[in-house]
């Protein structure tokens, strides 16, 4: 199999899995006893916390160890929209949000489920290649302004925020600024102190560590409102015995990524211009997001007059593995808001195509992905009744 | 093989359609559904002796969608027109092994475009049209999903 799906998930490393290994039934400790089975534990944990913090130059005291992405999205703007909560409706006042169209449904549905209960959302419209404009963030922000909460990159079109200057933007007025870095986590640089992040979420699934654990940086100083209440784990902000296998698993992911994250970054960036100039020399084909500020593994096509859906599942019977954002994919038939967002038309959003390249990927699979693509969209034209 | 979300039947025929192509000068033609909500189906159809000699098709849309054109091509091959009508959607799904409830439609199309053909026929030889034929296309007319 050829997997070309490194955004959905991605294969535990086996350094990460011979890590985590005896943090099933032999070093089972909890991490709160006093015991030395628990303090073991706790080491294993606290080791792996300043790997995690080292990836992104925070101070291991600024990592929440949580279930993943979700759950850290969730603890960051609920989190923060329940500090002030109360206070604001003392005052009779809305908190207000804001965040992009693009971003991903933890985030989004977050977001509307807050709405729901008495907090104000602006949804920033993006450009046709999925760019959020820092300008029009300094806009939206008004004095009930709480919260800013814009990706570190888009998980569908691969397009990089300029983080930067939105948290430059959001620092000036006060506002907390929050980035969902689970597309950039371990694969791009982040330096959350350069930058002036105040929360940012990651997974650990996403770098080759395992499902079912991940982070919330939270800068110190920085509040925010449980979202588990429990035994005070976490700094109280998020009870619950910590997942120390995921943990540890999660740690050593960030180390190697720390470690090949320059080298592997450009090799992909190479495969990825290679796999994107030949796809595009087949008529009626487009590249969706931004042409080079984008994730180094990320391919996201268009191809006129065929199905995503269809054409996903022949790729699959030849060993390749894609995603699309075609809404006959999805449960709910519905296009994928990211792609209408920059603007294509439903119709245009039938025909979507993600490769998202990843560690093991080969110059090889690249060109015979480039072949297997050009011949089953040239087969699924032809069984379409509309002109090509 | 059959896939997690598609029944062994439906990969069969999305894999190696039966009857696909243009049909040259076909005696009846249905063309149903629209790019907007995401299935195009075309259903060629030659008649001999009131009977479906020859069909084919030509279908953009997902795996569901063109398993549904190719087993219904199957299906009214050699039937009469007033057999050939009786064809349901549900029919279709059954022949097929099933179909997830979302991809239901697909199947719907498929029927929808084989009474199109089929009605497109009598109106190029200037037949009197069945009622209830006329009343599908009529209702389909006004959906906008016959073209």
């Amino acid at each position: 199999m050829i997997y070309l799906d490194h955004a959905a998930t991605t294969p535990v490393a086996k350094e990460v899995l011979k890590a985590m290994e005896p943090y099933f039934s032999q070093m089972y400790g909890n991490a709160s006893s006093l015991h030395s089975p628990g303090q073991e534990a706790r080491k294993a944990m606290e080791e792996a916390r300043e790997s995690v913090a080292k990836l992104i130059n925070a101070d291991p005291d600024e990592i929440v160890f949580t279930s993943g992405g979700t759950e850290s999205d969730n603890l960051a703007i609920n989190g923060a929209g329940f500090h002030v909560f109360a206070r604001f409706r003392k005052e009779g006042k809305k908190p207000h949000i804001i965040t992009s169209r693009i971003e991903h449904p933890a985030i989004l549905e977050t977001c509307r489920h807050l709405e729901g209960i008495g907090f104000e959302v602006t949804y920033l419209k993006v450009d046709k290649e999925g760019m959020v404009d820092p300008k029009e963030l300094e806009k939206a922000i008004k004095k009930t302004t709480i919260l800013a909460s814009i990706m570190h990159a888009n998980n569908e079109i691969g397009t990089i925020e300029p983080i930067g200057e939105i948290a430059k933007v959001c620092r000036k007025h006060l506002v907390l600024f929050h980035t969902d870095a689970v597309q950039t986590f371990g694969k791009l640089p982040i330096d959350v102190k350069k930058l002036g992040i105040d929360l940012l979420s990651a997974s650990g699934h996403k770098l080759y560590g395992p499902k079912g654990v991940g982070c919330l940086y939270v800068r110190r100083g920085v509040k925010l409102a449980p979202q588990a209440h429990g035994g005070g784990h976490e700094k109280g902000i998020r009870s619950g015995t910590e997942n120390i296998a995921g943990i540890v698993g999660f740690g050593k992911a960030c180390e190697l990524a720390m470690g090949d994250m320059k080298k592997e970054s450009s090799r992909l960036e190479n495969l990825r211009k290679r796999l994107v100039r030949e796809v595009l020399k087949m008529p009626n084909s487009r590249l969706n997001g931004h042409p080079t500020k984008r994730l180094p593994g990320n391919a996201n096509f268009t191809f006129d007059f065929i199905e995503g859906e269809s054409l996903l599942l022949r790729l699959d019977s030849r060993g390749i593995a894609a995603s699309t954002g075609s809404a006959c994919s999805t449960k709910k038939l519905a296009p994928s808001h990211v792609l209408t967002a920059i603007g294509l038309k439903v119709e245009e959003t039938h025909g979507s195509l993600r490769l998202t390249l990843g560690r093991q990927t080969k110059g090889k699979d690249i060109d015979f992905t480039i072949k297997a693509i050009r011949e089953e969209v040239e087969a699924l034209r032809k069984m379409s009744p509309l002109k090509r | 093989m059959a896939n997690g979300l598609y029944s062994e039947r439906v990969m069969k025929h999305f894999r190696k359609p039966h009857n696909l192509g243009k049909m040259k000068d076909p005696d009846g033609v249905g063309k149903i559904g629209n790019r907007r909500c995401g299935d195009v189906m075309w259903i060629y159809i030659r008649v001999k002796a009131n009977r479906i000699a020859d069909i084919r098709f030509q279908t953009l849309g997902c795996a569901a969608a063109i398993a549904s054109s190719s087993i219904l091509t199957d299906m009214a091959k050699g039937k009469s027109l007033e057999g050939a009508i009786k064809i349901t959607s549900k029919g279709l799904a059954g022949e097929l092994g099933g179909l997830p409830p979302v991809k239901l439609h697909c199947s719907v199309l498929a029927a929808d475009a084989l009474a199109e053909a089929i009605y497109d026929y009598y109106k190029r030889r200037k037949k009197p049209v069945p009622k209830g034929l006329q009343k599908r296309h009529d209702t389909l007319k006004e959906r906008g999903e016959s073209h």
